[in-house]
């Protein structure tokens, strides 16, 4: 809904919140659902209420629990029964400045300071290992916004008696706790009470008036930046850019003004503009944000402008280039198709507002942000927060090097007559093992962002996995792919659970990228034969069907089961028995021993 | 402006924020003859007010009005 989305009206939001909410539901979905405990140290009704707009329009159906007023630390350490019951999926600790208990005052030493901050620091860890304790879920916690007065004025900020400083370095070690915490996640309130105006954030007026640590016209800003974190930690961020060329990449038209007439380069203001765009890109690629290029231009016009010396991005540099007179929107579903990747994970940026309304028409799932003045084009997409980064993989930094091997790969298929062939060609090799713990993360990512060739569509937590891998009444694998081209990372993963002689597959996903490449068969190998050394007799699969995972429809059947029931709504259950007759049916992978 | 035509713009506000169209705000209109109207809510009824009627409550005002009727008054004044 683009009342949604960044930049959106907060006023309207607020006053709308009803009016906005039914809409959403009665439009948007399906959703999936998540519990969210939100523990406050101030009021948290607002939050709350905006934060659910946020999330319905990401597709997350969130279900809330709301600490009494200022009983985050209580709720955390000796949960009641309500919060018990609850099982959150996600907890949400909104503090602040206001609820810092000790203040160091002017005059005290850095030793003093320091056993304050260690004082404050325990009285958080503690609630946070309660809470991996009590509940094992994903924590996000904001950090503390700066202090509305400064007793000292600038000296705030050094002295050990600071207010400032004492809430800087607090805030240093919340940020070493994440960074050796998995799945604890700060939310950096510090900055975005900076974007918005700490003076206007911190109205005391709000505070006094209805203990709001902020005013609540930020709330809105908070409660959006909060969905993101969330939407990414269930996979539902971006991950491909479709970017225009003329006066989008560059000022002017590369095919009336010819490469040398463009604008880029260092030696205009305007210039060096369109070139720190340039890099703001080329720095998103390193975080495995997918470039391509959705211009309407002759190929070899498109080429010149790319390969022009001041361009700071060359054809390499992108996966997919269309350069056509073809609609946008088509081209937008021909970089989707050849990436491998839903339109819906893709965001179009284009200067030209009639390209930008045809793509939102056609193509209502695409992000279309607002690309107004060339100078703003940088904090649109930053702000939007279409890439918010919760976790960094190894194969998040390859992901662009990993692709474009899919498209060589895609044109090697091309010149081979015989498919079979083709895969021969590959060299392929494969990884099938039960889950390791370096690989928790990705799994958990995977399980939570396949949505087209995923059978069941079960989403699961870091926890979920752990559990999994720890008990021995399931069989879990992982397979990880590399060819001549390179390695394709964590692809393929299958979860079993075992009863009596029975096995029943809880999930099944592939990563598309290496659809067809005979993955699936090798993984169904591999489950069989762990299935043979634990006598297990029958194979049962779940096929649940949604909007995105029709071609797995008759997987299972493709792999030799026979379907045993069928509900009114298309959920399939099927069986394979009969497993000492199994015969492996990968041919072209050698899988590791 | 009116004291009519604030009452008037007021009603308009008061169905926006509590979704509902049947609302007939009146001088003597209190938090207790509206469903959701709670103190909480409260908050963004006085927002939506101060972004209508471009001007900014004092606390004090806040915390001492009783009922729509006193809420024109200050705007009133504001205006």
């Amino acid at each position: 809904m683009k009342e949604l989305e960044y930049p959106f009206d907060s006023e309207y939001l607020l006053k709308k919140k009803r009016a906005v909410r039914k809409a959403l539901l009665a439009e948007a979905g399906p959703f999936t659902e998540k519990k969210i405990a939100v523990l406050g140290g101030s009021t948290t009704h607002d939050v709350i209420a905006m934060l659910e707009l946020f999330l319905l329009n990401q597709g997350i159906r969130p279900q809330f629990y709301e600490s009494e007023y200022g009983r985050f630390w209580q709720d955390a350490m000796f949960p009641e029964q309500a919060l018990d019951s609850f099982q959150p999926d996600l907890i949400y600790i909104h503090t602040s400045s206001r609820n810092i208990r000790q203040f160091p005052e002017p005059g005290d030493s850095m030793e003093q300071t320091r056993r304050l901050l260690e004082q404050e620091f325990d009285y958080y860890r503690q609630m946070w290992q309660s809470i991996e304790e009590k509940f094992g879920c994903p924590v996000i916690q904001n950090n503390f916004e700066l202090p509305y007065f400064r007793l000292m004025g600038n000296r705030d900020a050094s002295d050990p008696g600071g207010r400032v400083y004492f809430i800087t370095s607090l805030n240093q070690m919340f940020y070493d706790y994440a960074r050796s915490h998995d799945h604890f996640y700060i939310q950096d309130i510090l900055y975005l009470s900076a974007s918005f105006g700490l003076e206007r954030w911190s109205d005391p007026f709000y505070w006094h008036m209805y203990k709001y640590a902020l005013c609540v016209p930020a709330i809105p800003a908070l409660a959006f930046n909060l969905s993101n974190i969330i939407k990414s930690m269930l996979g539902k961020n971006k991950k491909a850019l479709a970017v225009d060329l003329d006066n989008t990449l560059w000022g002017g038209v590369v095919g009336d003004d010819g490469p040398e007439g463009l604008t880029m380069g260092p030696e205009t203001s305007m210039g060096q503009v369109y070139g720190a765009f340039q890099s703001y890109l080329k720095a998103l690629k390193k975080l495995g944000i997918l470039l391509n290029v959705n211009s309407k231009n002759d190929p070899e016009n498109a080429l010149a402008g790319l390969n022009h010396p001041d361009c700071l991005l060359k054809p390499d540099d992108f996966i997919v280039i269309q350069a056509n007179w073809e609609n946008k929107d088509r081209n937008i579903l021909e970089i989707a198709r050849t990436l491998n990747i839903l339109p819906e994970s893709i965001v179009f940026v284009d200067d030209n507002p009639a390209e930008r309304a045809i793509v939102r028409a056609h193509l209502p799932g695409v992000a279309v942000p607002e690309m107004e003045q060339v100078e703003h084009y940088i904090e649109t997409i930053d702000r939007s927060g279409f890439f918010e980064v919760t976790s960094f993989s190894g194969d998040d930094r390859k992901r662009n090097e990993m692709y474009r091997d899919n498209v060589k790969r895609a044109g090697l298929e091309a010149s081979f007559a015989d498919y079979g062939e083709y895969l021969k060609s590959l060299e392929m090799k494969a990884v099938i093992r039960g889950f390791e713990p370096v690989l928790y993360d990705r799994i958990t990512q995977l399980t939570n962002k396949s949505n087209q060739f995923n059978l069941t569509t079960k989403r699961c937590t870091q926890t979920d996995i752990v559990h999994m891998a720890e008990d021995d009444g399931f069989i879990d694998l992982y397979g990880r792919l590399t060819d001549r081209f390179g390695d394709n990372g964590v692809v393929s993963v299958v979860i079993g659970e075992q009863q009596k002689d029975a096995l029943h597959i809880r999930l099944w996903l592939m990563s598309c990228r290496v659809l067809k490449r005979g993955m699936e068969q090798a993984m169904m190998d591999g489950v069989v034969k762990r299935c043979r050394e634990r006598n297990i007799g029958h194979i049962f699969g779940y096929y649940y069907p949604t909007a995105k995972n029709n071609m797995v429809k008759n997987f299972y059947q493709e792999m030799g089961f026979e379907k045993v029931r069928e509900d009114a709504e298309g959920n399939t259950v099927w069986r394979l028995s009969g497993l000492e007759q199994y015969e492996d049916k990968n041919q072209y992978i050698e899988v590791e021993k | 402006m009116t004291r009519e035509e604030v009452l008037d713009k007021l009603n308009e506000i008061f169905r926006d924020v509590f979704d509902d169209d049947s609302i007939e705000v009146c001088d003597s209109t209190t938090s207790a003859d509206i469903e959701g109207w709670d103190s909480l809510e409260h908050i963004n009824l006085v927002l939506a007010v101060e972004q209508e009627f471009d001007f900014k409550f004092e606390m004090g005002q806040v915390v001492s009005m009783k009922d729509v009727g006193e809420m024109v008054d200050i705007i009133l004044a504001e205006l």
